[in-house]
């Protein structure tokens, strides 16, 4: 049984696999910028795929950047892979315990979502958050901390690998139940809406919550209500096991708004990602709701007890990786428009593999939290809840 | 005291040696197989019991269910694939996928979708792969399932749904792989909540929670998936539900639990009796409807009552067993009851063992309650 669902899956994989071939199809004019100093030259680079829209017109596929920006979405993907590869051996080493959602692979929808984006605007997320919190602001400090459940982490290291939040830039969180933060999403964006600051709320889901009725529930509310909502489906092509075709009687997420107009974006091209979320934003600050289906690869396993390999083939994988990976095709832009060196980009790969380390000795040298923190932050403070010993007689504190 | 003693050897004779570091190991008694495992024994010479986890009794309960009816279905995400417990191993290969088959990830439509096909008649197995991930199904349970044979006035029912689920703590889960909701379901007539706490335990009862006219809540210890290992018979047998199983006679004081607890609580009876006190252990293994008869005549045996449960202490299942022997025993109590239960805050992540009801916690509470 397994085996004759692995042949299928290939069979069906073809599609993942669409060359980096438009890496290089920019503006030729702009082919040799004048050189890496001059860090504001407009560079305009074609997107790898057009978009596919349903409901609206796609933006263009001509993005702009800077020499500036592209080498800043290297640092930003390359840290966070090394981020994620760094938790894996954190997890096999027995450090991290609990669940752990690795996100390498998916690295340019937080990006690019970001450089489109200002941390006043609102982003809520499913459990793969770890790189959607490095994005909003968070620090690897914070990161590796909230991992081992110590002080230092961004939940103060009560909430763990699922359960990241950075409030004072919109980040809402590492959220658990799949699907359940869609229509929170709503809310917040309802509150945006309200407060008339022109500011959106992204909320993220997978291929798999698609199907869950929450996710038709925010839709058909947002659109009622023209909440300034973006809802992104990170199309990694797997819920857990399950391929995409396998769950969905239609895969193509971004039409399953009906009514709700929708965009199909190559989420391994952080530029489309920056583009398209431009895009998404200004639309729904005046018309309401859109979906943003990203097309993009988890390299790793569903969690750390999937190897990942049981249900895809490992030639799947490594065909992404070498056809499509965000980290690559940003290496080829930026070495193909002179803006850095191979060896220059190796070094920063370097110094990231450093500073990774050192988050990670100091984030073991943070404490854990205090007990008390056990009965800390279920109600306000001060509301006076109650524990008890064994026999309900020998301990008896009034809570903080 | 010492025929008692003797029996609670035999009983647990069959413990397997402790995996290290592992806390939980547990075993079933041989005295409570049904009417029909001995007509069947008596039918037919039955293969030797094989040494089975309890993922693998489960497993086998599943095969000999979809066998034994062809108007049973298995389903829920990734069951086609085994599950991710592996509990669903082998079925799909067997049966087909049309009568095991992975569904969407949609906890509220698997759910309604079993109720609509049991009310067709058949025996529909759905598995929700956490506890956890019940509650968005909750409202067809509750609202669905339950009550679809009161307010129809018996023209129609769902009585084949049986859901299956893991629940309880692991070690290491979090917040949501960790949580014990029996207590929210025995509030709701019209359901059964059955839990086992064995390998052998499970095979009879999940058998007849498939088989049982009313749909049912079957939830699983996945601590106990791997770690748990027993004889388990070969061949079809079923346990009764709503009959309660004194796994351990003893004197001074009555322990009530169900699935992984019961480990935990045994280890208390075990150093409590060191100390000199005789512990009556019982396992309720049907909260709703429960056995309330097996566990009043032991707490009038004993004057005392302790109850544990991993979930929440407060509105616990423990509350109404507490009331009902208050109410049925009063006079005879010779202490308050005594619930070791987990502590009423969500289940943490890294104070997990803060928030147990462990082994020292009961036995605590044994001595304070002997001692009251
Ligand atoms: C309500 C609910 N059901 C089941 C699960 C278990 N679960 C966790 S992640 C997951 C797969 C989700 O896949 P997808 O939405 O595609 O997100 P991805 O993991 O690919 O990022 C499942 C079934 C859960 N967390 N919550
Ligand atoms: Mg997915």
């Amino acid at each position: 049984m397994a085996l004759s669902h692995i042949a299928s899956s290939s069979s069906r994989s073809k599609n993942l696999l669409k060359p980096i071939a438009a890496v290089l199809s920019c503006t030729p004019s702009l082919r040799r910028p004048i050189s890496t100093s001059s860090d504001s030259t407009t560079l305009t680079i074609e997107t790898s795929v057009p978009f596919t829209a349903h409901n609206c017109e796609a933006p263009s596929r001509s993005v702009e950047t800077t020499p500036k920006e592209l080498l800043s979405f290297f640092h930003d993907m390359a840290l966070m892979r090394r981020m994620e590869i760094a938790a894996d051996s954190l997890y096999k080493a027995k450090l991290i315990r609990g669940f752990c959602h690795l996100y390498d692979g998916q690295e340019a929808v937080a990006v690019g979502m970001e450089a489109a984006i200002t941390k006043k605007d609102s982003i809520i997320t499913a459990y793969r958050d770890h790189c959607t919190f490095i994005g909003r602001g968070g620090t690897l400090l914070e990161v590796f901390s909230e991992l081992m459940g110590r002080q230092d982490g961004c939940s103060r290291g009560k909430g763990g690998s699922m359960h990241f939040y950075k409030k004072e830039s919109g980040f809402y969180g590492g959220h658990g139940i799949v699907g359940a933060q869609i229509p929170l999403g709503c809310g917040l964006a309802f509150a945006q809406k309200y407060k008339k600051d022109e500011t959106v709320t992204f909320a993220l889901y997978g291929d798999g919550a698609a199907n869950q009725g929450q996710l038709f529930e925010a839709l058909n509310i947002a659109a009622l209500w023209d909440l300034p909502a973006i809802l992104v489906c990170e199309n990694n092509h797997y819920g857990m096991g399950t391929a995409e075709w396998r769950a969905a009687k239609s895969p193509a997420y971004y039409k399953r708004g009906d009514y709700v107009p929708g965009l199909k974006v190559d989420g391994m091209d952080v530029l489309a990602v920056k583009q398209v979320c431009k895009f998404a934003k200004e639309h729904a600050l005046k018309n309401g709701p859109l979906i943003l289906e990203m097309d993009t690869y988890r390299y790793h396993g569903h969690s750390m007890s999937d190897p990942g390999s049981t249900y895809r083939t490992r030639d799947e994988i490594s065909g992404v990786r070498q056809e499509r990976d965000p980290i690559e095709r940003v290496r080829k832009l930026i070495l193909a428009h002179d803006l850095a060196t191979e060896k220059e980009l190796k070094d920063t790969e370097k110094e990231l593999r450093k500073e990774v380390d050192e988050a990670i000795a100091k984030a073991k040298e943070s404490p854990m939290p205090d007990p008390s923190e056990l009965f800390t932050n279920i109600y306000v403070k001060g509301l006076g809840a109650e524990s008890f010993g064994a026999d309900r007689k020998e301990v008896r504190v009034v809570l903080p | 005291m010492a025929s008692s003693m003797s029996v609670s050897r035999r009983r647990f004779g069959r413990l397997l040696a402790r995996i290290s570091g592992s806390r939980r190991q547990f075993s079933s008694t041989t005295s409570s197989i049904s009417i029909d495992d001995q007509q069947q024994q008596q039918a037919q010479p039955q293969p030797q019991p094989r040494s089975l986890n309890l993922y693998s009794a489960i497993n086998q309960a599943l095969h000999i269910a979809l066998d034994s009816d062809p108007r049973a279905y298995v389903f829920g995400e990734d069951v086609g694939f085994g599950g991710v417990f592996r509990c669903t191993t082998g079925l799909a290969d067997r049966f087909g996928k049309s009568r095991v088959f992975n569904t969407p990830l949609c906890e509220q439509g698997i759910v309604g979708f079993g109720i609509g096909l049991a009310a067709m008649g058949n025996r529909a197995i759905a598995e929700i792969q956490f506890a956890d991930y019940i509650y968005p199904a909750f409202d067809q349970i509750v609202n669905e399932a339950a009550k679809f044979r009161y307010r129809s006035g018996n023209q129609f029912n769902c009585g084949g749904l049986t859901i299956r689920a893991p629940y309880g703590a692991v070690g290491h889960g979090g917040h949501y792989h960790s949580q014990s909701p029996e207590a929210f379901f025995c509030h709701v007539p019209g359901i059964k909540v059955v839990i086992p706490r064995s390998p052998r335990q499970a095979k009879g009862l999940l058998l007849s929670c498939i088989r049982d006219p009313n749909p049912v809540v079957f939830f699983e210890p996945k601590w106990l998936y791997r770690l748990s290992v027993e004889e388990v018979p070969e061949h079809d047998y079923m346990l009764p539900l709503s009959e309660a199983e004194v796994i351990r006679e003893g004197n001074d004081i009555t322990l009530v639990g169900w699935g992984a607890q019961l480990s935990i609580m045994e280890q208390a009876c075990i150093d409590a009796e060191k100390d000199g006190i005789s512990c009556e252990l019982i396992d309720l293994r049907t909260l709703i409807p429960w056995d309330k008869e097996t566990v009043e005549a032991s707490v009038r045996k004993t004057g005392r009552l302790l109850i544990s449960h991993e979930a929440p202490v407060t509105g616990g299942f423990g509350a109404e067993i507490s009331a009902s022997i208050v109410e049925r025993c009063f006079l005879r109590l010779e202490a308050p009851v005594s619930r070791v239960c987990g502590l009423d805050t969500p289940f943490p992540l890294v104070f997990e063992p803060f928030y147990m009801p462990t082994k020292n916690k009961i036995l605590d509470a044994i001595k304070a309650t002997v001692n009251y």
